[in-house]
């Protein structure tokens, strides 16, 4: 495995009326799928929308695939892709427009996002609405587009923030997929979530966020042994998270 | 379990006006709660400063008073006609709102009160706010005839309230039956391009009656010839009931009032028991699935990306087409007196020059405030790896390059007639289009596309900007065609603008 790190995070902090991020240090390896997990106010999404260039942190340093994205955004952000809870599409535009959109703002060349579009508007079952607007399709075909869009242009880094939520069982199965294949061809997933089972299931290695630090980090047998208990990721996260606090 | 009674009308209509007055309060608010004491004080101000005008231009038809002769019923007339316009134009808007969002439908519909009764309560309280709102935009013009001209004029105040409650019941009755006509796919386009026609086309007639009968007219309050004042019906024909009942014949106005309480009241019997079905219909409409034609996949440069998607969700976007409509219904007049002089002296063009750079100063700001403000994904524009300047540029070029689209045929025309008039214009709008897309920028806060409507309550500031530096570069251009250095002052006085527009702005366009 290659030694540089898909991102690596140091003394990362922001605070707004109190500090939501502290002196945060992360490293995530290429080709891993990492979950990160914490209680409502936690700070995950507050990291990784500085990860992604959309807050400014106050202190510390983020570097994506080797590249530092505080002094060179640009091409950290031509590594990275984005996919937020509320997905971030065109009701007026098509599936098939949105994505060359994406292209364009990305500068892929027109055969290599023309091939990687289509792949993706096929793996994600949305061909049949391919030239349909976005403005009638439900919350799960619209996740499937944000995802595809953060797709197309090939990123090394995909950090989603609850891609999950509100998705029916066969989107979610679907996305799942999807994201696992990305990991499989090696690409690094890095994922915020409430729904435990999925990153007990998916992650190769957990962190979790309390307070803005990172309290405990590990797979999830290491999880374990920290919390000193056995059971599901539930119960070893709640210990985590319970010890967390009293410290 | 004992039943409660059903809730009164009252209770109803108290539930029906906070809402309404929330809704009011947050959008002369902008949603800042703090501010409503300062809003009310400046609207205070504001009316009461609108009657110095109101006063130099009624003052004196107070102190002499009318005369019920045929031109004078004509010219109340015209008055009544264009404000009943006005206000039907405005509750049609907030029918087809009201209609299309499903906002409390659910619990209404699901609760176990009568939708006939609350949508009674509904139709009324909507017109008895439209009626306030006629009272409150013709009082500076009532109160000064009250104080120069006795208090006879009172009942302009009974007639406004009376075309309030009308134009709110007439609203509902179009609405509808547009709904019937045309489905409620249409109706929710159509209804809209029709309340912004309605709105626009007094205005609009007046000018046009202006420029085709220039210099044939003897200019009152409005222009009312000799021959048109013959040729109308008699002084007792019922044609001017209303405006009778304006210069405040009692029986004329007795009709007016009634007749305004029975159109309201037949509205609510024949339309309250099926506006929750309608409602339902518009609101449960499978979401439509426009089709775009399959096209050659090619993403291009980010800039061409951004360019083609701005001019993509414009195009698209029929709701937006019909509010730019609204501003391009004001080309009309000028398109005439184009038509008109075409061959003939060139000095009325300046006219044109003029209205052609103000209505592209406006429709900058418009479409800026889309590609800038209402940027549907900005977290995907703000990710991707297009630096913020390459993306304002090219979000400039997309707004340019729209006006361009509407406004350069009519240049191109002008240019016909007279090159340096076209000139003037060209450079006018480029101008007064930039100015109002940097003050855009200069305001610029995330929202949604859907609030176009409301972009204004945002930010007086820009909204008086753009206006008045439209007007100062439509002012330069006009200046300027004439071949006065007064264009000059105009130039300096957009410049001053501008400069104090940015001296007061939260961000001073670090952007570009």
């Amino acid at each position: 495995m290659d030694a540089m790190p898909a991102l690596a995070v140091r003394g990362l902090s922001k605070a707004f009326d109190r500090p939501a991020v502290d002196r945060l240090d992360l490293t995530i390896r290429k080709g891993e799928f990492y979950a990160l997990l914490g209680p409502n106010g936690a700070g995950k999404t507050t990291t990784l929308r500085m990860v992604v260039g959309l807050l400014k942190p106050d202190a510390g340093t983020i570097e994506v695939e080797g590249v530092d994205a505080l002094a060179d955004p640009i091409a950290a952000k031509r590594q990275m892709a984005w996919v937020s809870d509320e997905p971030m599409i065109y009701d007026k535009l098509t599936p098939l427009e949105y994505l060359e959109f994406v292209a364009g703002l990305w500068s892929i060349d027109t055969a290599t996002a023309a091939k990687t579009a289509n792949e993706l508007i096929d793996w994600l079952g949305l061909r049949p609405h391919a030239n349909d607007r976005c403005e009638g399709f439900s919350r799960g075909m619209r996740q499937k587009v944000a995802l595809a869009g953060a797709l197309v242009h090939d990123p090394r880094l995909i950090i989603l923030d609850e891609p999950l939520t509100g998705l029916d069982a066969g989107t979610a199965r679907q996305v799942k997929d999807l994201l696992h294949a990305r990991v499989q061809a090696g690409g690094t997933v890095i994922m915020t979530t409430h729904i435990l089972e999925v990153a007990e299931r998916m992650a190769e290695r957990i962190g979790v966020l309390a307070a803005g630090r990172l309290i405990a980090e590990g797979t999830l047998a290491e999880l374990r042994l920290r919390a000193g208990r056995g059971g599901s990721l539930e119960d070893v996260f709640l210990t985590l998270v319970a010890n967390g606090a009293a410290a | 379990m004992a039943r409660a009674k059903e809730p009164s009308l009252g209770w109803l209509a108290r539930n029906e006006l906070r809402l309404s007055w929330r809704d009011w309060q947050a959008m002369i608010t902008a949603g800042n709660k703090r501010s409503l004491g300062t809003a009310l004080t400046v609207l205070l101000v504001v009316g009461l400063v609108l009657h110095l005008p109101a006063y130099a231009m009624l003052g004196p038809v107070g102190k002499a008073g009318i005369h019920e002769d045929v031109a004078s019923l004509i010219s109340v007339s015209l008055i009544v006609v264009l404000y009943t316009s006005l206000l039907l134009a405005q509750a049609m808007e907030t029918v087809t709102r009201t209609l299309y969002s499903r906002g409390d439908l659910d619990l209404v519909m699901s609760s176990p009160v009568s939708p006939r009764r609350l949508f009674a309560v509904r139709i009324f309280i909507n017109a008895l706010l439209v009626a306030m709102m006629a009272v409150l935009l013709s009082s500076p013009l009532i109160d000064v005839l009250i104080l120069t001209g006795g208090w006879h004029w009172l009942s302009a105040y009974v007639v406004s309230i009376a075309v309030g409650l009308t134009a709110g019941g007439l609203a509902v009755a179009i609405t509808i039956g547009l709904f019937r006509l045309l489905g409620p796919r249409r109706t929710r386009l159509v209804a809209q391009v029709v309340a912004a026609i309605i709105g626009a086309a007094f205005a609009i007639g007046i000018q046009v009656m202006a420029i085709l009968y220039y210099g044939q007219l003897n200019r009152r309050v409005f222009a009312v010839s000799s021959e048109t004042a013959a040729a109308a019906p008699p002084a007792g024909s019922l044609l001017w009931l209303p405006a009778r009942a304006v210069l405040g014949d009692p029986l004329s106005l007795l009709v007016v009032a009634l007749a305004g309480l029975v159109i309201l009241g037949a509205v609510i019997l024949v339309f309250a028991p099926r506006l929750g079905e309608h409602s339902l219909a518009a609101t449960d409409l499978p979401s439509l699935r426009g089709r775009a034609r399959s096209h050659r996949f090619d993403p291009g440069s980010p800039a061409t990306a951004m360019r083609r998607k701005e001019w993509r969700l414009l195009r698209r976007d029929p709701w937006l087409v019909s509010q730019t409509l609204t501003q391009l219904l004001y080309l009309i007049p000028a398109a005439l007196l184009l038509m008109r002089n075409f061959g003939q002296a060139t000095g009325v063009l300046i006219v044109i020059v003029m209205v052609l750079v103000t209505v592209g100063g406006q429709l900058g700001g418009a479409l800026a405030w889309l590609a800038i403000s209402g940027e549907d994904a900005p977290e995907l524009v703000a990710t991707a790896p297009v630096s913020p300047r390459a993306v304002t540029r090219a979000k400039i070029e997309a707004v340019l390059g729209a006006i361009a689209a509407v406004l350069g045929p009519l240049v191109v025309a002008l240019a016909f007639l007279s090159p340096l008039d076209a000139l003037m214009t060209a450079i006018g709008l480029l101008f007064a289009a930039l100015s109002t897309i940097r003050i855009q920028l200069w305001f610029r806060s995330q929202a949604k596309r859907s609030n176009f409507r409301r972009r204004h309550t945002s930010s007086r500031i820009a909204t008086f900007g753009e206006a008045l530096v439209s007007f100062s570069w439509a002012s330069a251009a006009g200046l300027a065609a004439a071949g006065t250095w007064f264009a000059a002052i105009s130039v300096a006085s957009a410049l001053l603008i501008l400069a104090a527009v940015r001296a007061v702005s939260p961000r001073k366009a670090a952007a570009v």
